[in-house]
């Protein structure tokens, strides 16, 4: 028999060992997440999908699934609190939509919309993050980067081959690559890894290709993130 | 650096990459900074990608990937430092020195900044000269100082009583007060196990099916849990039932039990640690080992907090000395099989990774991350490993038990907290140093026996921890009441409540690992309104912005360190509200920076300085 | 017909930082704006010319503040409008200008005015008349509190319309998928 777990009223099946986000994408409910990637071990940092638990807050891509559980997740109050961590992550980073190659396609800006941001509400941080563009096919636009560690994890247990890693810690945490030069350019990086794929927001772009999409066309402008659940189909 | 001493520094640490912390430690004690090329050394050497050595010592505040010159010198940035006058002193050597606080002094000589509580309270204020701790630091002091390093005297030939550091314990009990002979716990819980342990295993091994050869670590276990012994790093967890699980936590191939020791004592205004480790190390081994033979394990750590980097050799030497007597190594004083030993691993100033999972990453050679949890580390710690991580002062707790009994230390203290409690004790009062009371003791007893008067506030436990307010100073220090991990800062009613809650939201902003979102950025948006409000620019706006982060962190944190970071400004709003209230401005809203200010480069760049050039104090008062 | 005009609710618009587009997308309400008259009247504004702005029930602010007369010019509507919107990505988060944030404004200066090639004896332009750049851009809401937000770059028409129609009719605005975007 097929157990099951309550989300928001709704009985949601689930195999032993997933966690509740697994189980409620495969069952087509969308919790908002960025740093959660299906082909990856979960990784609980950037806590977009906290739900409660038994009215505990805790992060859905590290909790496991489990009979009887009583979780909220489509609720305003959290809702509200996860509009408020993107809206930390809009002002800890320089996040220009209009000049970004992403824009469209970028899981940050949609999951914005989808939360209803309508201004950073916080004062900006404005840091200083120089662009990488030694590498002649690909460019690392760091201002952008919410510090999901999708590519550190890509290029170490898919390509492997760490490209990436975080270095520094708190608020000067920030992504460098794999060389000595710290130049992209200068690294083992290929148009093919898995790590040059799954960048969320626009860091990690394919020179020349930016803007083929009209708008309108793009990802989220056809339907909101929370219509795609493009993980579920992968699960 | 000498290929040849790198050799040896690699040799001595197996070539293993989980060790590369310490081996980047030993090269950057011999070279001042770790070199491009001493990175790339290792980059072959132990077949680690450069990135993950520039990322993982990039996270400790003591490593450094760039020159910090010749004398690294570190203030103790804690709020007692800053009220035995730190900041002032620190400026005093800056301007003697010529050099910008954080930066490098121009000819690469010296370089002067704060460092989180370097664990010196009761002697303060304190400093670390390229490590090494300086106390009772004052102006003639910094004066000699600073006269050394500019006539670059080594460091070895600065006066020895600059280094010397206090016990100050004015209360004993019987943890501080014993006199504990070095394998005597050991000896006395053998014994317990060849006369009465032999009668409980009877009935035990039908209860429990005990294979031969358990009896021993069994009554170790008993004895811990019929002490009610709970952690001493202020959460508070059955020791015990954690001993126990790692215990019967399932070994795949290969695989050992581990006891860590979590010296790692970083919670600002917590120094008895170190004092235990000074003066009473050997019962803080014989817990360890105790342990281990309780969960079977052979492989120990103890991680001491880099600040106590001075303690390494004569730590090591009390290791070498068990060594010798057989109170470590193997057939540990004669039973067969009973085989431990204790490694060291010095820390670099990151106060997360005294969060149990945090330090294993730690130990591991890695970034001092806290993990996700389930699984926990009794099952899946060091290497995957079952672990138990115990604070230094249960260690030596449970040294105390296997001697006289867990009956015995069931009796001390109160019904839900057995034992004594160690308190370090800082701040405005006559006797600063280390009181050991029974559990149950309440604050006011406290304040009376170190010579507290008015007293307005006691910081319990440190930042994660309690505002303790003057209405409240019959409550206890037990678990059932203020729980503690030991810090006991005392504020006298001169003091400004609104600082030391500001002073601990600059703690956990520097401190944050950066993992997660609301940590990462909300600790330092909360660090930038309470500067805010110091500036004189707060608004009520702000104000309920900060009740607001305050909320995010609690919820959403990915570890205790964001889920208490806000209690510092939670409890002083709650019990020192006033000293919020004056700081803030009249009208609803005011700007996030200083209008004024903002036009500072460019009127530096024309020349211009007319009304036109200046916001005046139109903008604040009419809206 | 007395009665009604009473009941008109005052608005003005302006730009700071910003390139007009914002207004131009407003424009984009097109036969709409015959409604729009019906309800509103336009106090400071580009479409009116008139300069000072005075007491009005909105006030909608395009772009952010990268000079000391913007920030001016921001106090004076906060002062006197009871509700203050932020319309477009450049009043909303400092948008393209603050993409300057990262330089210091020095270097700024002195590139443009006395180190760019071709320049002989350059210099910074020093009239009190010139309002003097601020050292950062910054958006609106970091100066004056900010009532309501309408992001995008511009935004269309139609959520522009959307905010002002749910305003006027007393919801709170909102904005659903197609509507909210910030590029």
């Amino acid at each position: 028999m097929t157990q099951t777990f309550i989300l928001d009223g709704r009985e949601i099946p689930f195999e032993p060992g997933q966690t509740i986000i697994q189980a409620a994408l495969a069952a087509g409910v969308f919790i908002p997440h960025l740093c959660y990637h299906p082909e990856f071990k979960p990784h609980g940092s950037c806590k977009l999908c906290t739900v409660k638990v038994n009215g505990r807050h805790t992060a859905s891509c590290t909790y496991k699934a489990a009979p009887g559980l009583e979780v909220q997740s489509n609720t305003e109050e959290l809702n509200g609190e996860r509009r408020t961590l993107v809206q930390m992550l809009f002002v800890e980073g320089n996040h220009f939509c209009p000049s970004c190659e992403k824009s469209g396609d970028c899981q940050l800006q949609a999951t914005a919309y989808e939360l209803g941001m309508m201004s950073p509400h916080f004062d900006h941080f404005f840091p200083d993050r120089p662009v990488d563009a030694s590498h002649p096919e690909l460019l690392l636009d760091f201002n952008r980067c919410i510090l999901c560690s999708l590519c550190v994890r890509a290029s170490r247990d898919v390509d492997g081959k760490s490209v990436f890693a975080l270095a520094e810690r708190g608020i000067d945490s920030h992504l460098i690559v794999n060389a000595a030069s710290g130049r992209l350019a200068d690294t083992n990086v290929a148009l093919e890894d898995k790590a040059v794929q799954v960048c969320p927001v626009g860091v990690i772009l394919r020179k020349r290709k930016g803007f083929a999409v009209p708008i309108g066309q793009r990802t989220y402008d056809e339907a909101p993130i929370s219509g795609h659940l493009p993980l579920a189909e992968e699960c | 650096m000498s290929s040849g001493s790198l050799e040896s520094i690699l040799c001595k640490y197996d070539g293993s990459p989980h060790n590369l912390l310490q081996i980047l430690r030993e090269v950057q004690e011999e070279e001042g900074w770790i070199t491009p090329a001493t990175v790339a050394a290792l980059e072959t050497a132990l077949a680690v990608p450069r990135a993950k050595i520039e990322g993982a010592a990039s996270f400790y505040s003591f490593l450094h990937l760039q020159p910090v010159g010749r004398y690294r010198i570190l203030f103790s940035d804690n709020i007692i430092d800053r009220m035995g006058g730190s900041q002032a002193l620190m400026e005093r050597l800056c301007n003697l020195l010529w050099v910008e606080p954080g930066k490098l002094s121009e000819d690469g000589l010296v370089s002067v900044t704060t460092t989180s509580c370097t664990g010196m309270c009761d002697q303060g204020p304190a400093l670390l000269v390229n490590g090494r701790a300086i106390t009772r630091v004052d102006e003639a002091r910094i004066d000699a100082i600073a006269e050394r390093v500019r006539a670059q005297v080594p460091l070895a030939e600065w006066p020895g009583e600059w280094f010397q550091v206090e016990d100050n314990v004015h209360r004993r009990d019987i943890l501080l007060g014993s006199d504990f002979e070095p394998g005597s716990g050991l000896r006395a819980l053998h014994a317990r196990v060849e006369t009465d342990g032999i009668q409980a295993s009877n009935t035990r091994s039908w209860r429990e099916g005990l294979p031969r050869g358990l009896v021993g670590p069994a009554t170790m276990l008993d004895e811990i849990k019929h002490a009610n012994l709970r952690g001493r790093g202020g959460a508070g967890f059955t020791t015990g039932l954690k001993w126990e699980a790692c215990r019967n936590a399932p070994l795949a191939d290969g695989q050992d039990r581990i006891v860590v020791c979590n010296a790692d004592e970083g919670e600002p205004g917590t120094f008895k640690d170190r004092v235990l480790l000074t003066s009473h190390a050997d019962m803080v081994f014989e817990g360890m080992t105790l342990a281990a033979y309780a969960v079977g394990a052979r492989r120990g750590f103890l991680y001491l907090r880099g600040e106590y980097r001075y303690l390494l050799e004569h730590l090591e030497g009390v290791l070498a000395r068990r060594r010798r007597d057989n109170l470590l190594g193997h057939s540990i004083i004669g039973i067969p099989g009973a085989d431990f030993d204790i490694k060291i691993h010095v820390g670099f100033g990151a106060y997360v990774c005294g969060e149990e999972s945090a330090l294993i990453e730690s130990l591991e050679g890695k970034r001092g991350t806290p993990r996700n949890r389930p699984p926990f580390p009794v099952t899946h710690g060091y290497l995957d490993q079952p672990t138990i991580v115990n604070n230094v002062e249960t260690f030596a707790a449970a040294a105390l038990i296997a001697l006289n009994g867990g009956e015995w230390y069931k009796n001390i203290g109160t019904s839900h907290s057995a034992g004594s409690k160690i308190l370090s004790v800082s701040g405005d009062c006559e006797r600063p140093g280390l009181y050991e009371f029974p559990f149950g003791v309440s604050v006011a007893e406290v304040l009376e026996a170190c010579g507290a008067k008015d007293t307005q506030a006691v910081q319990v436990s440190g930042p994660s921890g309690f505002t303790i307010a003057a209405h409240e100073f019959d409550r206890k220090i037990c678990f059932e009441d203020i729980p503690t991990a030991g810090a006991f800062m005392v504020f006298d009613k001169t003091r400004d409540m609104f600082q030391v809650a500001r002073n601990f939201v600059h703690f956990f902003a520097h401190e944050s690992c950066g993992f997660c979102t609301p940590c990462r950025v909300g600790t330092s948006l909360l660090r930038n309104l309470m500067d805010k409000l110091h500036n004189g620019q707060g608004s009520p706006y702000d104000f309920e912005e900060i009740e607001k982060l305050n909320h995010i962190l609690q919820a959403m944190s990915h570890c205790g360190l964001g889920h208490s970071a806000c209690n510092p400004v939670l409890d002083t709003i709650e019990k020192f509200r006033p000293a919020y209230d004056s700081r803030l401005l009249h009208q609803q809203f005011t700007p996030a920076f200083d209008l004024d200010q903002a036009l500072s480069q460019a009127r530096q760049m024309t020349g211009r300085d007319d009304e036109l050039a200046h916001f005046g104090a139109e903008h604040g008062d009419k809206q | 017909m007395e009665v009604l005009e009473k009941k008109k609710l005052k608005v003005a618009t302006t730009s700071l930082a910003g390139c007009f587009g914002c207004h131009m997308s407003f424009l984009d309400i097109d036969e709409r704006l015959f409604d729009l008259v019906q309800l509103v009247e336009f106090d400071r504004s580009p479409l009116t010319d008139i300069k000072e702005v005075g007491e009005c029930d909105i006030g909608i602010i395009e772009g952010g503040l990268c000079n000391a007369e913007n920030v001016h010019v921001l106090l004076e509507f906060r002062r006197q409008c009871k509700i203050l919107i932020a319309l477009g990505a450049c009043a909303v988060n400092g948008g393209l200008p603050a993409q300057r944030n990262h330089l210091p404004l020095t270097d700024i200066l002195s590139e443009v005015y006395l180190s760019s090639p071709g320049l002989g004896n350059g210099m910074i332009p020093n009239d009190p008349e010139l309002p003097l750049p601020l050292n950062q851009v910054h958006p609106i809401h970091e100066v004056v509190k900010v009532d309501i937000f309408i992001p995008g770059c511009p935004p269309s028409g139609d959520a522009i319309w959307k905010v002002l129609t749910d305003l006027l009719s007393g919801r709170n605005p909102s904005l659903g998928h197609g509507l909210i975007h910030y590029d």
